[in-house]
Order: structure tokens, then C-alpha cells, then sequence
């Protein structure tokens, strides 16, 4: 039997992914919402002080999008596993991590990249200046997509279950720790004028970190999931 | 050597081992035990800055070497028991989470309580304390996923990957937390050419360690033993015990 390369096997789980979540927007949009409304929540609720939101404006949109990347986490392999597709992924020939990659790639796209188009309007409702806005986004360039590919690793352990999204929560929120720190410290410190330099550089760090193992721990755990 | 591993392998032979063992650890356990709590609460000098409240320490420090500890050996059986395919070792690696949960809440609290007469305060968010706190939810996530997973085998699987991912993220948690914030007083046993503790501190909180350990390994087997008796229970030899007693 002769297999299409890995590239193309990529490739066209990837596109699959994107046209499924392209014919269901409301998926898309959904956490979105979420992410807009869970920060606008917060000046309600701590008050509208300019000075006091800006202080606590970056950690307030950094939790607001760990979550609303947590919430979107599930849909990543709910319809393959209720269809069975996720069965044939698993039987196919090609490696299983590369295409858990293409999943996740996919998802983030669907649900990450949305996240950096309104930051900046949520970093102005909180007042955040132009620095800390830049740094805003591209620590979340840089950071959701960790959030996804450690988070898949907790879906596929969590896949079968009844009650998966709170133990998924459980499982995942503590490895979000390190992107949570380093991300809204940048900005909190670009909001303050000083070099980001080293948390960018973590940040890569990690994001190649989680790139380069995440996958393979994704796979290893939809295996035993499935079996 | 291969003999025992080989016999370890047998759920019955562990059985039986393990019985045997746990009185031997557990007399062990008491005399360092009774014989360290003696000399780190009554013969060591007091403190000349925290007075006797630094005496916490003695449970305090033990708990907190083995909340780690612990987790390491849940990831190292994880990982044999993944490799190799050894159900004593997803034993071991299941059996290993509550125990090192009750360790970190231990170090939790008595740090807690040695921090109010210290800083004056039960909680702060310093960076030990917060990558503890970590620890300890990372405990209760392997635990729910255990108790979430109705197959026991794929429940002991399942949480070994668990226990991996958050073995490579201890470490990188803690130093985040720890360029985050830190408060707490640094290390003064693991400086090796000239440790800050005295003497006369040090020997009772090695001997409180020990005996923190040889607890570890008690507690664990008896866990270990249940975890046995429940995935065996259709099988022939547990069915005779049970009859026999």
C-alpha cells in the first residue's frame, strides 16, 4: 500500500480541520465572546479607577484568554471522537504525533489567532498604553499557542470521559502557570517602560518546549484513551 | 537479579512480600521517629532568631523534601510501568498520589504556621509557597484523573502520562514562580561545602527524614497492597486468602 508523505498528510488534516470549523462559526465566535466578556466583567466588579485597571489590566486579560483557551480546548477532539475519525487517526500510518500537530495547529488558528484580534481593543478598554498593547499581542502570539498544545495533551487523557471538563481544568490550569507569569509580567513591565527582551526570550523557550514534546505526550495519551 | 524482577513481576509474590515487610519499616519508622522528634524538640539548641518556634521546621522541611520526592518516584514507576508494561510499576505510580498529596498539604500547613510568628502573616505569595500550592493541585489532578478513568489499568496509564508532563513542568514552574517572587529564606542544608544549619540541627532533621522516608515506603506498600487485592480479586490466590481468613 503505497501512503501519501507526512507533509501532505499534514497538510490536509490541517485544512480539514479549518473547513469543518469554518461551517460551524459559532464555534469560533463563542470563545471569543467569552474572552471580551469575562474582562469587562472585571472593572465592574474591582471598579473603574484608570490607574488601578491599568496596574491590573495585563494579568485581567491573560487570565481572561487562559481560560477562554481552556473552554475552546474541548471542541479539539470531541466531533472526531464521537464520529469515530479519531479511531482512523490513530490507525493510519503516519506518525500520530505529526498529526496532532496539524489538530493543534488547526485549532489554534481557530480559536487562538481570533484572541489577538480584539486583545488590543480590551487592552484599550483597560487603558493600557501603545507599549504595553504591542507586548500584549505578541505575548499572546507567543503564548496561545502553548496553551494549546499543553492543553490537547489534557483532552486526550480526558477524551472518553463524562465529566472531562472539570477534570480537564484540573489537570491543565497548573501547567498554564509559567505562560501566565512571564506573559502578563511583559506587559505589566513594557507597560512600565523597561526591556522585555528576557520574557520574550522565555517565552520562545517555552513555546519550543511544548512544540517539540507536547505532541508526542498527546499521542502517547490518545493511545491509552482509545485502547 | 533477574530472578527478582521477574518475581516482582507476579502480583502474588509482591503480595506476600510487601506483608512481610510493612511491620519491619514500620518499627523502623517509630524508632527514628520517636528518637528525632526527642532530639530536634528537646535536645537542639534554640534558635537565636526565631527562638523554639523554628522547631516546625523538623516536620516542615521532611514534608516538603518529600512532597517532591514523591512525585518523582509517581513518575519514574509511571514511566517503567509505561515502558515496560509492568503492572506492579503503575501500581507503585498510582498508589504514590494521595500519599505525596497529604505530604504537600503537610508542608502547606506547618509552613503556614511557622510563617505566623516569622513574617507575621499565615499566607504570602512567595515563591516556594505558591510552587507548592502548585504541586499540590498537580497532586489532585492525578488523582481525579485516576478516580475519573473507571478501567483501572487505563486509569494507572493514563495518570503515568500525567505524572510525566508534570514532572518536566516542576521544574519549570518553580523557577517562574520563583523570578515571580520570593520571600522565603534560602536553602541551608543542600550548600554542601559549609551548610548554615548547625550540627545539632542537622542530625535530627536528617533522622526526621529518614523517618519521613521509611513512612513513604510503608504507607505505600500497604496502598500498593489494596491496589493488588482489588485488581486481582478474580483471580485464584486472592480468592484462597479470602476464604482463608
Amino acid at each position: 500500500m503505497s501512503t501519501a508523505p507526512l507533509s501532505h498528510a499534514y497538510l490536509i488534516l490541517f485544512k480539514r480541520d479549518l473547513l469543518l470549523a469554518f461551517r460551524k462559526r459559532a464555534e469560533i465566535i463563542n470563545p471569543l465572546l467569552f474572552f471580551v466578556l469575562v474582562t469587562a466583567l472585571f472593572p465592574l466588579g474591582i471598579g473603574a479607577d484608570p490607574a488601578l485597571l491599568r496596574a491590573v489590566g495585563p494579568g485581567i486579560i491573560w487570565v481572561a484568554a487562559l481560560l477562554a483557551a481552556l473552554l475552546s480546548l474541548e471542541t479539539i477532539f470531541r466531533s472526531d471522537f464521537e464520529d469515530g475519525s479519531l479511531e482512523q487517526l490513530l490507525l493510519s500510518p503516519h506518525p500520530l504525533s505529526v498529526l496532532m500537530l496539524a489538530k493543534v495547529s488547526a485549532h489554534w488558528v481557530i480559536t487562538g489567532l481570533p484572541l489577538l484580534l480584539v486583545a488590543p481593543l480590551l487592552g484599550l478598554l483597560l487603558d493600557l498604553g501603545a507599549d504595553a498593547n504591542a507586548t500584549l499581542l505578541l505575548t499572546l502570539a507567543l503564548g496561545t499557542p502553548v496553551l494549546s498544545l499543553i492543553g490537547t495533551i489534557g483532552v486526550a487523557l480526558t477524551v472518553g470521559l463524562r465529566r472531562g471538563g472539570m477534570i480537564l481544568s484540573l489537570l491543565v490550569l497548573p501547567l498554564y502557570v509559567p505562560v501566565l507569569i512571564f506573559a502578563s509580567s511583559a506587559v505589566s513591565t513594557a507597560g512600565a517602560g523597561l526591556s522585555i527582551s528576557a520574557h520574550l526570550s522565555l517565552l520562545i523557550a517555552l513555546l519550543a518546549l511544548a512544540l517539540s514534546l507536547s505532541p508526542a505526550a498527546t499521542a502517547a495519551a490518545l493511545r491509552i484513551s482509545l485502547s | 537479579m533477574w530472578r527478582f524482577f521477574h518475581q516482582m513481576g507476579s502480583p502474588r509474590y509482591f503480595y506476600h512480600l510487601a506483608g512481610r515487610l510493612v511491620p519491619w519499616l514500620g518499627v523502623a519508622c517509630l524508632v527514628f521517629l520517636l528518637y528525632g522528634l526527642y532530639d530536634g524538640l528537646v535536645l537542639a539548641p534554640t534558635d537565636y532568631q526565631q527562638g523554639d518556634s523554628y522547631r516546625i521546621m523538623f516536620i516542615h522541611v521532611p514534608a516538603a523534601w518529600m512532597s517532591l520526592f514523591i512525585y518523582m518516584v509517581m513518575a519514574g514507576a509511571g514511566a517503567i510501568g509505561l515502558i515496560w508494561h509492568m503492572k506492579l510499576a503503575e501500581i507503585i505510580a498510582v498508589s504514590c498520589a494521595p500519599i505525596g498529596a497529604s505530604f504537600t498539604f503537610l508542608a502547606l500547613v506547618t509552613g503556614s504556621i511557622w510563617g505566623k510568628p516569622m513574617w507575621g502573616t499565615w499566607w504570602v505569595w512567595d515563591a516556594r509557597l505558591t510552587s507548592e500550592l502548585i504541586l499540590l493541585f498537580l497532586y489532585l489532578g492525578v488523582m481525579a484523573l485516576h478516580n475519573a478513568v473507571e478501567d483501572k489499568r487505563t486509569a494507572a496509564r493514563a495518570t503515568s502520562i500525567l505524572a510525566i508532563v508534570g514532572v518536566v513542568n516542576i521544574p519549570i514552574i518553580h523557577y517562574s514562580v520563583e523570578w515571580w517572587n520570593t520571600l522565603h529564606q534560602g536553602p541551608t542544608v543542600t550548600k554542601f561545602d559549609a551548610p548554615s544549619i548547625d550540627i545539632d540541627m542537622l542530625i535530627p532533621l536528617l533522622v526526621m527524614a529518614v523517618a519521613f522516608k521509611l513512612f513513604f515506603v510503608m504507607v505505600l506498600l500497604m496502598r500498593a497492597r489494596c491496589e493488588v487485592l482489588q485488581r486481582e480479586r478474580n483471580t485464584q490466590w486472592v480468592r484462597e486468602l479470602v476464604e482463608a481468613s
